[in-house]
């Protein structure tokens, strides 16, 4: 027994050194890590993101890299499981001697690594959107807090469709709790009644939702215009719709917008009985640009399937990148301290046919839109904020939270200050 | 806008009676329609109302297909039409003369968008015209949709149609459409007594809260009718909320049934803790998919079917599968329980990434053919179909798995085998075989199963893991090697589920299953149905 258990024990350690020294070591190369999950639950998501990375270090290498050196991608799979993160991101920074590194997805795995990246000072780009309360030095989060997406999808509800009602429906988890909760706080402030909010929680990869979905139509007959505001995550969101299609919930009585929902999941579905549900984001693929249509076209190239659809995550790995290549060209090095001076201010295009730039919170500036599902598994834009929003890491509406503001500049240089004490550390990290 | 409604209403009556379109007003109409094409989504609200106002019924297919997203401007002269996709290209129909220009290049057209609330106002609007339309579906359809939209301006067009109406099945529709309105407007109060006896009579959640607001707001008779009414009507509603919740757990009690029965054969006849049994199930969705893309590509025509043929060919692709992890693995490792969960877990690791390499790491879309697809409404209750069917069919397969086991020499042989290898192998049964032949069949059930459940979830690498669990849950609760314990496990533990979501929410009612089964298992360790006779002592 103990042999075998041996042997299969090596045959395990031998693939997984295959895998991380496929990213050969040369010389007068700067390393840009990737810390995505390529199996486990996970995978669905974020390997696109992995190959959205190799894409823009290609295509920045063929440019002529960065201050005269290749650009090198060291990719490795934590495999969905969090412990795995810190190792993995411990693994990229002290063996392979990364620059800057572009990963993770859920909260989860980025809480697990922040310990990593402060004790090794290195920088970590966060391209997904997440529930805020946070804001760390190391840390540049490109995905949205939740006043740039929940809040604005909600006053888009209330304004133009006129609901009253609201379920908040969500994946028990962190990201879906922090926004639930941050939202009621917001509803209540706009004068919402207790009774008119149903909050409603279900496990991971939850598949049976007659139940729910009933409840949701029958709290949705009470007479005042209902919306559902969606925090469901991954794999839960098919059967969810399949539902809703089945039980003959039409968007135009009951909408459902959702957080988590991108042009990849809908890629698993019939959207034609979905029409018209909604999707809160910072990009959508069928946005027109110039800068859109080019990234659209060699994304397609880069993997030579023109099927293959792009969503927010990876445009905020985009504007991520490009404002680290710019802070690294401004820094003159990769050094990780002139580097995190250097990002706040940065400004890049996004792919919307605007500018993002990094504010000294760490957080960036993005336009927010709301889509509408179309029978074709695409986006239609059916409104978009005036200007561009800023990230907010801290959310006004949760009253431990107001009062704290984060700015990394000196003099402050402080994720938490509190503006009622004047002391740094009211609460977080 | 209510005054726009009122006259479009008055202007439908008028023009549908009356004939031809002058020239004049035909050109204004296509003026209207091309101003469709101007400014944003919220100016484009008042364009629909100028141009259900005008109550020409050339609007509606105009109106209907700007509703589904088929209405298109012409970038060239800004005129707006009717289109239809023609492989790569369009086919362009005019709205007000009927012309049509085929094989134009969609670059040289925009979209014109619509959303939500425009949708809303379209379907509202023209649920007036639909009223007056030869087809008595369509004027039921209109029925119901001006009973929900609640739009007082709707009563003078309902009531003149209530006069015509020939149909049985409408009239009652109106009468309740128009019972809406009147218990909501100033009418007398006998009138109004009337209507809440129709709108009793129809019952439901949103009579329900029409009647709730009506007893808030009224007074002396009326106030008491409808208060009674609101009593009778929840009290109903209560009962079929009771049912309902049956129908869910016996539901969910179908899918764990399928799920798990694949695993009553390997894990419960045969003792083999099959780790992989999940993997097995997912093979079956992909199955289903492969075949989905065979028949798109080749024969769209049969896409009704495609699950027919899935089945077979799931059972076939699983059972194969499961045999080469027979032969290959698990009979190496026969009364070695932990080496072989070992064994297996690394394989469903195998399964899952191999599918991850083949097909890629997102999800597949398996379409539901249109049987089963929408609901089938039975009084209060809408019942699902994809879930009627899969009831049935969870049903079916237990049967006949029923039948394979007692009733076929094979069958004979496999419980032959599990219950006594020494004896059976003296008597000539050629015991190895026998174990593959089992194996490769719990194997192939798993994979029919996975056909079913591609329908109501996910098709993933990761469809697997998430019923894992749930099935072992099953055959253990039911009593490992019994049929019959997994049949009455699955629906028990089903309903229980169903019984605790709507008090303790779908996270708690999971951990409460859980705990049940846990002091359960504690009281009777060998589950529901136990297992009698020597087979037990071995």
């Amino acid at each position: 027994m103990s042999s075998k258990i041996t042997k299969i024990a090596a045959a395990l350690a031998l693939t997984t050194s295959l895998i991380s020294a496929s990213a050969a070591f040369a010389e007068d190369t700067i390393k840009v890590g990737i810390l995505h999950s390529l199996s486990g639950t996970m995978a669905i998501s974020e390997t696109t993101l992995k190959d959205a990375m190799l894409m823009l270090i290609d295509e920045q290498n063929k440019k002529g890299g960065l201050l005269g050196k290749k650009l090198e991608a060291v990719v490795v799979d934590p495999a969905s499981d969090w412990p795995l993160f810190t190792e993995k991101a411990r693994e990229l920074i002290d063996v392979n001697k990364v620059s800057a590194v572009f990963g993770c997805w859920t909260s989860v795995s980025r809480k697990s690594v922040l310990p990593v990246f402060e004790e090794l000072n290195s920088i970590l780009f966060y391209p997904v959107q997440y529930e805020g309360e946070e804001s760390q030095r190391n840390v540049f989060y490109t995905g949205a807090a939740p006043n740039q997406q929940a809040i604005p999808a909600v006053d888009y509800l209330m304004a133009e469709e006129g609901v009253e009602r609201w379920v908040l429906a969500g994946t028990d988890y962190v990201y879906p709790r922090t926004t639930n909760k941050i939202l009621e706080a917001y509803l209540k402030a706009k004068g919402v009644a207790e009774e008119d909010i149903m909050i409603n929680y279900t496990p991971f990869g939850h598949s049976d939702w007659q139940t729910i979905v009933s409840d949701i139509k029958a709290f949705g007959e009470a007479g005042k215009k209902t919306a559902v505001v969606s925090t469901i995550n991954g794999d839960a969101n098919v059967p969810f719709y399949k539902e809703l299609a089945n039980q003959g919930i039409k968007a135009e009585d009951i909408p459902v917008v959702a957080f988590s929902v991108g042009e990849e999941e809908l890629a698993g579905l019939d959207t034609a009985p979905l029409v018209g549900h909604l999707a809160a984001w910072n990009y959508f693929q069928s946005v027109e640009s110039d800068a859109n249509a080019e990234f659209i076209d060699a994304w397609h190239a880069f993997t030579k399937n023109d099927k293959r659809v792009t969503n927010d995550p990876m445009e905020a790995h985009y504007i991520g990148f490009n404002m680290w290549v710019k802070a690294v060209e401004a820094a003159g090095t990769t050094d990780s301290d002139a580097v995190i001076d250097a990002l706040p201010g940065i400004s890049v295009p996004n792919l919307t046919g605007g500018y993002s730039a990094m504010m000294p919170n760490h957080h960036i500036t993005k336009p927010v839109l709301i889509g509408e599902i179309q029978d074709n598994g695409q986006f239609d834009v059916v409104y978009e904020t005036a200007g561009l929003v800023p990230g907010d890491a801290w959310s006004d509406y949760l009253p431990d939270s107001a009062k704290l503001i984060s700015d990394w500049r000196a003099p402050l240089s402080c994720g938490n200050f509190n503006t009622e004490t004047k002391e740094c550390g009211g609460k977080g990290n | 806008m209510t005054l726009l409604r009122a006259l479009l209403v008055c202007l439908v009556t008028l023009v549908l009676s009356s004939a031809a379109v002058p020239p004049s007003m035909a050109d204004d109409l296509q003026d209207t329609i091309n101003a469709l094409a101007d400014g944003s989504l919220k100016d484009r609200a008042e364009k629909v109302d100028a141009l259900l106002a005008t109550g020409d019924p050339k609007v509606v297919p105009v109106l209907s297909q700007l509703a589904d997203g088929n209405l298109y401007v012409r970038k060239a002269d800004n005129r707006v039409f009717l289109t239809e996709s023609a492989g790569k290209n369009f086919t362009l129909t005019d709205p007000v003369s009927g012309e049509v220009i085929p094989d134009i290049n969609k670059r040289t057209l925009d979209k014109i968008k619509a959303n939500n609330s425009l949708r809303r106002q379209i379907r509202d609007g023209l649920s007036l015209f639909a009223l007056n339309s030869p087809d008595p579906a369509k004027r039921l359809e209109a029925a119901e949709t001006i009973f929900k939209a609640q739009d007082a301006s709707a009563l003078p067009a309902i009531e003149a149609r209530l006069a015509k109406e020939q149909d049985p099945e409408v009239s009652a529709f109106l009468e309740e459409a128009r019972a809406g309105l009147v218990l909501s407007s100033d009418a007398s109060e006998s009138d109004k007594l009337a209507a809440i006896d129709v709108l009793r009579e129809k019952g439901g959640r949103q009579v329900l809260s029409m009647l709730t607001a009506a007893a808030e707001k009224g007074e002396g008779a009326v106030r008491d009718a409808a208060e009674r009414a609101v009593v009778a009507i929840e009290r109903v509603l209560a009962i079929w909320e009771g049912v309902q919740n049956i129908w869910y757990g016996l539901s969910l009690g179908s899918v764990l049934l399928l799920a798990s029965i694949g695993l009553a054969i390997t894990f419960g006849v045969m003792g083999v803790i099959n780790m992989a049994h999940g993997e097995m199930v997912m093979i079956g969705a992909y199955t289903t998919f492969t075949v989905q893309q065979v028949i798109q590509s080749t024969a769209p025509g049969l896409f009704d079917y495609s699950l027919l043929f899935a089945i077979p060919i799931a059972f076939l692709v699983a059972g194969a599968v499961g045999f080469v992890l027979e032969r290959g693995i698990i009979r190496f490792l026969y009364g070695r329980p932990l080496e072989t969960l070992l064994a297996t877990w690394g394989v469903s690791l195998m399964l899952q990434q191999a599918v991850r390499t083949i097909f890629g790491p997102t999800n597949k879309e398996v379409s539901n053919p249109s049987w089963m697809s929408g609901a089938l409404d039975l009084a209060g209750l809408s019942l699902t179909w994809n879930r009627i069917w899969i009831f049935f069919f969870a049903l079916a397969v237990f049967g006949l798995l029923f039948l394979l086991l007692k009733r076929t020499p094979m069958g004979l042989q496999m419980r032959a085998v599990t219950q006594n290898r020494n004896m059976a192998s003296s008597l000539g049964v050629r015991t190895p075989w026998v174990d593959a032949f089992t194996f490769a069949l719990g194997s192939g059930i798993a994979g029919i199963a996975g056909v079913a459940l591609s329908q109501i979830g996910n098709v993933s690498p990761n469809l697997g893991q998430s019923y894992i669990i749930d099935s072992f849950m099953v055959v253990v609760f039911g009593g490992v090697g019994n049929l019959w314990g997994t049949l009455i496990g699955a629906l028990t533990l089903g309903v229980a589920n169903k019984f605790l979501e709507p008090f303790a929410g779908a996270v708690l009612g999971k951990i409460l299953v859980l705990v049940f089964i846990i002091l359960f298992i504690q009281k009777r360790p060998r589950g529901l149905f136990a297992l009698k006779g020597r087979a037990v002592e071995q």
